[in-house]
């Protein structure tokens, strides 16, 4: 039965497929068919039925690892002895230090608030026009590049030629200093800004993902409350102001979220560009490095914990726009 | 199946190879066409099956259908001449060579380790990371006797030692790389009527003369390279301390009997800075100085074949940067120098290399792991390679190796009068070697002083490693 | 002025539904238009020279910039080439379609077994109303933070003794586990918009919750599918990291991803075979994204509600 464990000839794969998909349906029909039968059935037997799956899988994936995680960083680095705070201490004491924070925090802010409003305005001025899947694709295209691939195109965009001779620009941004006549820039070694010009790449990408999400939120607005406010005298920025922008303010919520914490885990872009060189590192990226160029377990693990502190602002604010909504409902 | 053009640089220098070579890429390139099963080479390479002696193997029993699995970061094109090579063996023993390359080779190790999941070899590229793997995962098996012989036979005594830790041999090594080399054109120096130089005087002579003839920078340098930018960087600040402070300092350097801010090393760093910290001698073409830390290693020196620039200092494996179609030949288009010493007589060679590290001990891993120490691996690899490939083992066939310059990079490696040293970054503790010692590359490059980075760097050494 | 119709919608919505495009057509303009084609071009442009650029030679690339050759088109000095398509495709011993092969076999269920499960969960936490569920749903909404690079150790080990390492199960395993808490957190926003009074309505018919779930939930929710579904398909597709944890030593198994990312060679060297691998592997993404977007109905919500 070596075919069940993967390899084999294409057909062989594509039936697997098949199977593994049937299987689950199985089991979750089985599931459903159990949790459906009892005439009044209890509270807990049908969250049962509904969740047990997904907190059997994230259990077993996430919650375990990520224990362990904890666990590690206040093991040494090879993680036979215990030493209570010091990774936390080393890596709170590195000089280095407070620029990674503070640029993780210029990524997290900026990266969330610049997509999605770019994304909002996007996915309003084209919802309804000729061109609007068209459009759409546009913006979405960056999405469908990995994130190396993107660090990659907006290397060439950044690329510095000296001022030397005949020698040519090859990167566009330089190229267009140079036709207005300011000399051009070494746009990934200058700090602070460097930053920013990474944290472009990372918008570029996920402007798409909330394109896509608000304009599915934007399509769920009800015509008879536009048409209300058309009749009010609710025209475009007040429209967009006081019907569009409350109407979608949960998906609002939800995409910002999301952004901010694949924001924090981001480190591809960092590492690809800069390699984290320049005052550009994130704590992601130096979780990466410690975890496993310097095999340093215990570092490692320490900075992971630290991204879950990161995360908690978020959890919170999200906690509360969910109260909120409950007292609405 | 059909491979419309065929026509990337590896393959067609495998083609205009020996014969066995040419019957080599057919093998491949049916292989290739089944779809099935890609890495695992097909059975019955019997192309070079009387180029070695199977009765070596006897010893090990009988290994028919047996499989030993490869872990590398040596990924297309370059891994088919490793697989290719591998062939022999196949024939001889019936065993089956799983390969697999990858560019996370580095992380992914440790991690497959941990998870229970290791390969049977995997082919190391440092001495620091071998250590770590004896050391901190108590992964590698120690060499048996009939590898601990072959590498005795075919290696010097100092890269034994890189394979040593703590006394006992545990990889023997796969192969080489040179890097105290200086990239430039003959044919411009012809014009120019310049001399290749043989001592660091000559050098810096030279380029001041070409810095006044021309009114440009003569040196290109770039030391990006994503993840690991940095690295040229720390090639260059290791061949002067070779150079200027000498092996004996060089190891002590290494294995921090000396700081790593030591003065000696300070003055010999000082030496890479009278060139890459001039903005008189570089970054020709490419900016000024800092635009050395934003370069990619890898198209740096391409301004050499554009006319923007004139001495590029990178290893022998720069080869495989030049665009197709570019003459490397002692009076063509490209070519390399040996990096100068203080004096001609003396020979201090920057190298470096894989290992190759067992992590299983049944008989068929212990039987591949004897074919790869062998003269007979080394000769067969020479056969089937492309450009830029050569081996430390003294015992190797020069005539097989793919060209000129494969040749002459092989003589500068065994050149008797040689004293080598490993790279030393590869040697450091990774938090140094893979960590400050990069970012120390572009923070000098940057800005700071030789003194405040070599002080942070040292600030950065761990403790006990 | 005109608005396609939508043929599924009640003719009162569709009237309503027309005035409004009208109204907001004569308002939104030209400002809105000039936004679009400012953002369309500024997102566009970084793509665009990518895909100019893997036509170019290696020398090319790194003497001139590629908005050089609209220039050159003129004066009939472009030069174009194939030759990184060629490596690209044919370059390697496997065959590239192995990698299409297994990229389809590894993604599509990845993104159905996620999706589905999510859903259940998502229902569950809207509208079904157990003890501790608001704690239970935040603790799964924050181990989205949990980065994969930790789980990697401790998930292989499991699989490898479960004799299921490098196969295809634990990347579809790994791949649903690791959706979960983002999926959950999404559909869960567009579950909870559901109006109250369709789920009671339901209810008062008699209909339990796998029914409610199936009946009257899952219809609409049909636009939120697509949109996570196009987000997972990339997130799948393009993923390189669960794709060399899991099916590393098994080359057989391996997507197109692990395929492109040995496309810059040994020591990276060979990047601008890059800009060809990113083309041949972003035509899958960008076909599922404009084929499900027609699922990004308008007004179901809205129209359900009257009706």
């Amino acid at each position: 039965m070596n075919w069940l464990t993967g390899g084999g000839e294409p057909a062989q794969k594509f039936l697997l497929m098949f199977l593994a998909i049937a299987l689950f349906i199985l089991i979750v029909g089985l599931i459903l068919f159990l949790v459906d039968r009892p005439q009044n059935p209890k509270k807990w037997f049908l969250a049962l039925g509904f969740l047990g799956l997904p907190v059997l899988g994230l259990g077993f994936g996430l919650v375990y690892p990520a224990i362990e995680t904890i666990r590690n960083s206040f093991l040494n680095r090879d993680a036979t002895k215990f030493v209570g705070l010091d990774n936390y201490v080393t890596a709170f004491t590195t000089p280095e230090f407070l620029v990674v924070l503070r640029n993780t925090a210029i990524w997290v802010l900026v990266v969330p608030i610049v997509a999605t409003f770019i994304g909002l305005v996007y996915a309003v001025v084209v919802d309804r026009s000729r061109f609007e899947k068209f459009a759409k694709a546009l913006i979405f295209l960056p999405m469908a590049i990995s994130m190396v691939g993107a660090s990659i195109i907006w290397g060439f965009v950044y690329a510095f030629r000296p001022v030397q001779g005949n020698i040519q620009q090859i990167g566009l941004l330089n190229q267009v200093l140079v036709w207005l006549g300011i000399p051009p820039q070494q746009f990934l070694i200058n700090q602070p800004w460097n930053t920013f010009f990474l944290i472009v790449i990372l918008i570029w990408i996920q402007t798409g993902f909330a394109m896509t999400l608000l304009s599915a939120a934007i399509k769920a607005i009800p015509d008879d409350i536009v048409e209300a406010a058309r009749l009010d005298g609710l025209y475009g920025i007040g429209m967009f102001r006081y019907i569009t922008v409350p109407s979608i303010r949960p998906t609002l919520v939800v995409v910002l979220t999301t952004i901010a914490i694949t924001t924090l885990k981001v480190f591809d872009i960092v590492r690809t560009t800069t390699g984290g060189q320049f005052g550009t590192s994130v704590v992601a990226n130096e979780f990466y490095r410690q975890s496993f160029v310097t095999l340093n377990t215990g570092l490692g693990a320490a900075l992971a914990v630290l991204l879950f502190v990161l995360v908690i602002p978020i959890i919170w604010y999200n906690v509360r726009q969910l109260r909120l909504a409950e007292e609405v409902r | 199946m059909t491979r419309t053009s065929g026509d990337f640089r590896g393959r067609r220098a495998l083609a205009l190879g020996a014969g066995t070579a040419t019957v080599a890429l057919l093998l491949a390139a049916c292989g290739g066409g089944d779809g099935d099963d890609g890495a695992s080479p097909t059975a019955g390479g019997t192309a070079a099956e009387s180029s070695i002696d199977c009765s070596v193997f006897d010893q090990f029993g009988d290994l028919q259908g047996k499989t030993v699995t490869v872990y590398t970061s040596i990924v297309d094109p370059e891994s088919q001449s490793h697989i290719d090579s591998y062939k022999p063996f196949e024939a001889c023993t019936g065993v089956t060579i799983s390969y697999e390359g990858s560019r996370e080779f580095e992380a992914q190790l440790p991690v497959r380790i941990q998870a229970g999941n290791p390969p049977d070899i995997a082919i190391v590229n440092q001495p620091g990371s071998l250590r770590t793997l004896v050391n901190r995962f108590d992964a590698v098996k120690p060499v048996p006797d009939a590898v601990k012989q072959e590498v005795e036979e075919n290696f010097s005594q100092s890269w034994i030692d890189y394979g040593t830790v703590d006394g006992t041999l545990y990889a023997a090594p796969y192969d080489a790389n040179v890097k105290s080399f200086v990239w430039y054109s003959p044919k411009a120096f012809k014009d120019a009527g310049y001399e290749v130089p043989k001592t660091w005087d000559e050098l810096m002579t030279l380029t001041a003369k070409i810095q006044s003839d021309t009114g440009n920078p003569p040196w290109c340098a770039g030391v990006e390279s994503g993840d690991a930018t940095g690295w040229p960087g720390t090639d260059w600040v290791e061949d002067m301390v070779l150079r200027f402070a000498g092996i004996d300092v060089y190891n002590k350097w290494v294995d921090h009997e000396i700081p790593f801010n030591d003065p000696q090393i300070i003055d010999a760093w000082d030496k890479a800075g009278d060139i890459l910290k001039s903005d008189k001698y570089v970054n020709a073409g490419l900016g000024d100085v800092s635009s050395i830390a934003t370069t990619a290693w890898s198209s740096a020196g391409l301004g050499i074949t554009q006319g923007t620039c004139w001495l590029h200092r990178a290893a022998n494996f720069y080869a495989a940067q030049w665009p197709e179609g570019t003459d490397i030949s002692e009076d063509g288009d490209v070519w390399a120098f040996y990096l100068p010493a203080q004096i001609e007589d003396e020979h201090p060679v920057l190298v470096g290399g894989p290992f190759i590290a067992a992590l299983a001990d049944r008989p068929e891993v212990q039987a591949f792991q004897t074919y790869l120490a062998s003269t007979d691996w080394s000769n067969e690899k020479a056969k089937v390679s492309a450009s830029g490939w050569v081996s430390a083992n003294k015992h190797l066939d020069p005539s097989l190796l793919n060209n000129d310059f494969d040749r002459y990079v092989y003589g500068v490696l065994t050149d008797p009068k040689t004293v080598a040293g490993y790279d030393a970054s590869d040697q450091m503790p990774s938090e140094v070697g893979a960590g400050t010692f990069w970012t120390g590359i572009v923070n000098w490059l940057t800005g700071q002083s030789t003194q405040q980075v070599a002080d942070t760097i040292e600030a950065s050494w761990p403790a006990s490693s | 002025m005109t608005t396609t119709p939508q043929a599924s919608l009640p003719a009162q919505t569709l009237t309503l539904n027309q005035r409004a495009a009208k109204v907001r057509r004569r308002l939104s303009n030209p400002w809105a238009s000039g936004i679009a084609i400012v953002l369309a071009i500024l997102w566009t442009l970084p793509t665009l020279g990518l895909l100019i650029t893997s036509f170019r030679t290696q020398t090319d690339i790194n003497a001139s910039g590629w908005w050089t050759v609209f220039g050159k088109i003129f004066t009939g000095d472009a030069n174009f080439t194939l030759e990184n398509y060629d490596t690209a495709l044919h370059g390697s011993t496997t065959n590239l379609a192995q990698f299409f092969v297994n990229s389809i076999v590894i993604t599509l269920p990845s993104v159905v077994i996620p999706i589905s499960i999510a859903l259940l969960a998502a229902y569950a936490f809207a509208w079904i109303d157990f003890p501790g569920r608001d704690w239970l749903f935040v603790a799964v909404f924050a181990l989205q933070v949990v980065p994969i690079q930790v789980t990697m150790i401790p998930l292989l080990r499991a699989y490898v003794s479960w004799g299921i390492g490098g196969s295809f199960w634990s990347v579809w395993l790994s791949h649903s586990i690791f959706a979960l808490p983002l999926a959950i957190f999404l559909l869960h926003n567009f579950m909870k918009d559901i109006p109250r009074s369709l789920v009671e309505a339901a209810t008062m018919d008699g209909a339990g919750h796998v029914k409610i779930f199936f009946r009257v939930v899952f219809p609409l929710m049909v636009p939120a599918i697509a949109a996570f579904g196009i987000f997972q398909f990339l997130w799948v597709w393009n993923d390189l990291l669960v794709a060399l944890v899991f099916v590393g030593g098994r080359p057989d198994v391996a997507p197109l991803t692990v395929r492109v990312a040995e496309l810059s060679g040994t020591r990276g060297g060979q990047w601008h075979l890059l800009s060809a691998g990113a083309f041949i592997s972003m035509v899958v993404p960008l076909i599922v994204f404009v084929s499900l977007q027609r699922y990004f109905v308008r007004g179901l919500l809205a129209g359900s509600v009257k009706g």
